[in-house]
């Protein structure tokens, strides 16, 4: 599968999940900012994609959970240097950039963009 | 009025499958203000099941089956109506027959498919048929994202879950 093709079942996901256009899906579109994923969204994309591509996905693998919750890793709503090293090491598909630049908590939902599930797949798969 | 929108389990396939039905009858207050008559538009009255009560009845039937597979100990929430169509009415005398399936399940949460069929007694040869579906996504409450705690006790599953199950005949745990 090249990179393309999970990158338009990815949007099939997507548009199906969210209820959003499939022109609206781009690459750099946040999940939850710009196409109005919710929580349980995030469940339920979880559960397409591993439908879509046939593969299982552990629970955290896909996007931190316990992160806000868990005061080595976020204080005073300010994500910690150990946190982000320990999010970037469990998460290499995501681009923490962004947070890095500005590491509120409020900022974390941000990140999630279509691009992060290209990536995630692609590792998942193997594809380059 | 107790919150109970299906009458009976007919069918429980642990982990997989649930049947569920629910006679609609004219004794049911709100049928008569859906659709009460208007007189001032000419129309007259029209009793049909709310369609957002059928997909609450589809949530309890699925929410059953998804609560049963880990012995009603998570708080099953409903958390997303993924799809729902419905192709015709539901009127008084005929019975809904609601069939939800797990489509997927893991530790945070469940995703169902539901097919929902309608019986006519008038024409009960022409048996059950196919009047929608209704696909829902269900939160184990302890388990959400962000981790915020709720009462140790199911207040999800009530005494009025546990006597349907009784009454279909089927174990409740304590």
């Amino acid at each position: 599968m090249t990179r393309d093709e999970i990158a338009a079942k990815v949007r099939n996901v997507l548009v199906d999940a969210l209820a959003v256009d499939e022109e609206e899906v781009t690459p750099t579109a946040s999940l939850r900012n710009d196409l109005g994923a919710e929580s349980i969204d995030f469940l339920d994309i979880v559960f397409k994609l591993e439908q879509a591509f046939g593969f299982k996905v552990a629970q955290g693998e896909l996007f931190p959970e316990g992160v806000q919750s868990d005061p080595k890793y976020v204080q005073n709503g300010v994500v910690t240097p150990e946190g982000l090293a320990s999010l970037k090491a469990r998460l290499p598909h995501i681009d923490f950039s962004a947070l890095e630049q500005d590491p509120q908590i409020t900022k974390v939902a941000g990140i999630f963009t279509v691009d992060t599930l290209v990536r995630f797949v692609a590792n998942k798969l193997g594809v380059k | 009025m107790r919150w109970m929108w299906i009458d009976r389990v007919i069918e429980l396939v642990p982990r997989q499958k649930m049947v569920a039905v629910k006679n609609v009858s004219l004794a049911e207050e709100h049928l008569h203000d859906h659709f009460a008559a208007d007189t001032q538009r000419g129309l007259i009255a029209l009793p049909v099941m709310p369609a957002s009560l059928i997909l609450e009845g589809m949530a309890q039937t699925a929410g059953i089956l998804v609560g049963h597979a880990e012995g009603f100990r998570e708080k099953v929430i409903l958390a997303k109506i993924s799809r729902a169509e419905l192709t015709a009415d539901a009127a008084p005398g005929t019975t809904l027959r609601y069939t939800a399936e797990i489509e997927r399940m893991d530790a945070v949460g469940a995703s169902t498919r539901g097919a929902i069929d309608l019986l006519d007694h008038a024409r009960p040869d022409a048996g059950f048929r196919p009047i929608g579906t209704i696909d829902l996504m269900f939160s184990h409450l302890d388990q959400n994202m962000a981790g915020a705690q709720f009462p140790e006790h199911n207040f999800v599953f009530g005494e009025g879950f546990k006597t349907l199950l009784r009454t279909s005949g089927i174990a409740v745990p304590d």
